[in-house]
């Protein structure tokens, strides 16, 4: 098995994202996330658990994800049902016992790959809740009086879209890498990816458009990588010629198929009228 | 050294701990990074700064710490034992690099022009084709183009390295300068707070539950409600440059306790008083201003609106037209700020100018006119106060105003 990251034939690692999420293999740490939307965290994590040969467990956390949730749940309805209905089942506490990501993630016959996807949605007590359990790898289930220790440290990656300001104890215990959004030379090595034989006008001219919607004042939600991607898929699918790109000087005219790029009608809206506000004064 | 760079970095404000800096060590003990000053700067980053805000502090303080310490990593590759080299070439070459190998003379060869060329060069080298360094096209160093190149210390991507990393400080938007000792604030900010269920129903409903259970002649009927959540909006209006240079410290620290407690909470930026754009990115000032129309008809009355600044100015600032010292406005920026007291009901001002010197400058008595009394000093007692403003129901009659009725807002 290799214990070195170096990207896949599908996901372009830079050497800073390449450095980290090594350190936090050989370390055993905790790596944390952050960056724009789109620009490939998530990814991340099945990309490593793919190129590591390593099982991959995903924990998305919601706004009303508690910490709990990922170590085990006791189901105390069902019990209450089942004694009301005469099950047998009801006298062995562990039936209700249900096991959450990090139990099963601890339970791994191979070191596995966990990701807590987009911790900032939770509650803000939340990464508090958990800095035991990532520190020692281990907890304690109440009801049955057993220790959960896992067989392998996990590679655990954390993601955050920063919508809250994480603990500082928190953050200690961590790895932190922010991913910068990719230069036009990075961009263009992506899309080789994804695309490959990806006629070089069109990619040309397709950057070209998207790096000038990106740099477009005001923009709510600003077009990211994975935008990209899907704005170029359906450029191929609707099998757009180079020239008809070339033509939409993005000051001048809104780019073919724009709603792959632009999220909101607040920022169509927007675009609309700069377009309206430069043909006027051209 | 790396003591020295520990405690550069406390004093230039990245808040690193003791623990951190041993997590270091220990990545290094490991050789997770390895004789390359590149490597290891990623590799301090990783373990040292928790906050992207802090990235610039960082470069800056690595950047002065470790200058010239490029130097000496490169010596430290010169005294590498070539039966290290050999294997990392067995490892990392293809079947057809290596036939290159040959080509020019085999493994032995190559080392052995390294060394001499080792020593006949005595300066960091730079370009060209013949010594050892970046960018150049002789078989030697890093970044080159030369396909039967040694690559001395650094893997990956080429030709994008003239530039340190941590010259280039790219990070330098992030940098907020936010000192520790929130804590108050958010707790000042927290009565705020206006809590409303929504979202999917997940919480158990305890009175519910036994209501319908009982109903249900003692079979259990579970009842859920919705979670209560934080439901307030705020809106940030912020007195940047000029005189507010002096509040600095205590505006970042109400600004970073606001960003964290509050879901909807959007910020613009002002100069001395309010005109007819704001813009929400200092540095891009000049290019993306936002029409204060535009965050007139944005943004509902149910927003709460706070005001930072500390309103001391020259008079025909605020009641002239033209008044403005950085450009030539149509309209005063008082009809300006008639017109968001209208649309937003519920505002209040927050002054970082001590309350004494208040009635000393005109201006601020002018702005307490304006806006109907509803100004406050940056204390906590004084947040309180406005928080307390801020939450008073809609039905409080607007504040007299004492000039002439708002002209209408022009068309668009």
């Amino acid at each position: 098995m290799n214990s070195r990251f170096t990207g896949t034939e599908r996901y372009i690692a830079t050497e800073d994202l390449m450095m980290a999420v090594n350190a936090a293999i050989t370390l055993a740490r905790p790596l944390l996330i952050k960056g724009e939307p789109g620009t490939g965290k998530t990814q991340l994590a099945q990309e490593i658990a793919l190129s590591l040969g390593c099982p991959l467990y995903e924990w998305h956390i919601k706004s009303t994800s508690k910490a709990q949730q990922g170590l085990y749940e006791y189901d105390a309805v069902s019990r209450l049902r089942d004694s009301q209905l005469g099950d047998a089942r009801v006298h062995d506490i562990g039936n209700y016992i249900l096991k959450g990501r990090l139990w099963e993630a601890f339970e791994s016959e191979v070191r596995p790959v966990l990701l807590i996807d987009e911790i900032d949605k939770a509650d803000i007590e939340f990464p508090n809740d958990l800095l035991r359990e990532l520190d020692r790898m281990e907890f304690f289930v109440y009801e049955t009086r057993q220790l959960v220790k896992a067989r392998h440290r996990p590679i655990i990656l954390i993601t955050s879209n920063n919508e809250k300001e994480l603990p500082d104890a928190f953050l200690r215990r961590c790895f932190f890498h922010y991913i910068r959004f990719p230069d036009a030379a990075t961009m263009r090595s992506i899309v080789e990816v994804h695309f490959p034989g990806l006629k070089q006008e069109l990619l040309a001219e397709a950057l070209t458009v998207f790096f000038e919607v990106r740099e477009t004042p005001g923009l709510k939600k600003k077009p990211s990588t994975s935008e990209l991607l899907d704005w170029i898929k359906l450029l191929l699918a609707e099998d757009i010629d180079p020239a008809a790109l070339r033509g939409t000087d993005a000051k001048k005219t809104i780019p073919i198929l724009h709603g792959a790029l632009l999220k909101n009608e607040q920022d169509v809206h927007l675009f609309e009228q700069l377009v309206f506000l430069n043909r006027r004064s051209r | 050294m790396l003591v020295n760079f520990f405690f550069e970095l406390r004093q230039s404000g990245v808040p690193v701990t003791v623990t951190e800096f041993l997590t270091l060590l220990e990545a290094l003990r490991e050789r997770v990074a390895w004789v390359s000053a590149q490597d290891f700067y990623y590799l301090a980053r990783l373990c040292l700064v928790k906050d992207e805000r802090h990235y610039d502090r960082f470069d800056r303080v690595f950047a002065q710490v470790f200058e010239g310490a490029e130097k000496l990593f490169e010596q430290i590759v010169a005294q590498i034992p070539e039966e290290w080299l050999q294997s990392l070439g067995a490892r990392t070459l293809s079947e057809e690099e290596k036939r290159k190998i040959e080509a020019l003379g085999g493994w032995n060869k190559l080392l052995e022009t390294l060394r001499e060329r080792l020593r006949e060069q005595k300066e960091r080298h730079q370009g060209g084709n013949k010594w050892i360094g970046t960018g150049g096209t002789s078989p030697f160093g890093a970044n080159g183009y030369n396909p039967e190149g040694i690559r001395i210390g650094q893997q990956g991507s080429r030709n994008r390295r003239a530039v340190k990393v941590w010259d280039q400080r790219e990070y330098r938007n992030f940098d907020d300068t936010v000192e520790l000792g929130t804590r108050n604030m958010k707790l000042a900010l927290r009565k705020l707070r206006k809590f409303a269920r929504e979202g999917a129903p997940d919480l158990l409903d305890l009175d519910g539950t036994i209501d319908a259970t009982a109903r249900n002649a003692g079979l259990l009927d579970l009842k859920l409600v919705a979670e209560r959540r934080n439901a307030v909006k705020v809106l940030l209006f912020l007195d940047v440059g000029g005189s507010m240079d002096d509040h600095i410290r205590i505006c970042e620290e109400l600004f970073s306790a606001a960003r964290s407690e509050f879901k909807h909470l959007v910020h613009y930026y002002f100069h001395n008083f309010l005109y007819e754009s704001l813009w929400q990115d200092n540095r891009r000032r000049s290019s993306a201003m936002t029409s204060t129309l535009q965050v007139l008809r944005t943004y509902t009355h149910d927003y709460r609106v706070i005001f930072v600044g500390d309103a001391t100015m020259s008079p025909y600032e605020i009641i002239q037209p033209g008044g403005s010292v950085d450009h030539w406005n149509k309209e005063a920026g008082a009809v300006w700020m008639q017109r968001v007291c209208a649309t937003f009901p519920r505002l209040v001002w927050l002054n970082p100018e001590p309350v004494e010197r208040w009635t000393y400058t005109t201006s601020i008595g002018i702005v307490r006119e304006l806006i109907g009394e509803r100004m406050f000093p940056v204390t906590l007692e004084g947040l309180d106060r406005a928080i307390a403003e801020l939450r008073r129901p809609l039905t409080r009659p607007a504040p007299v105003s004492t000039g002439p009725e708002p002209p209408p807002a022009p068309g668009f």
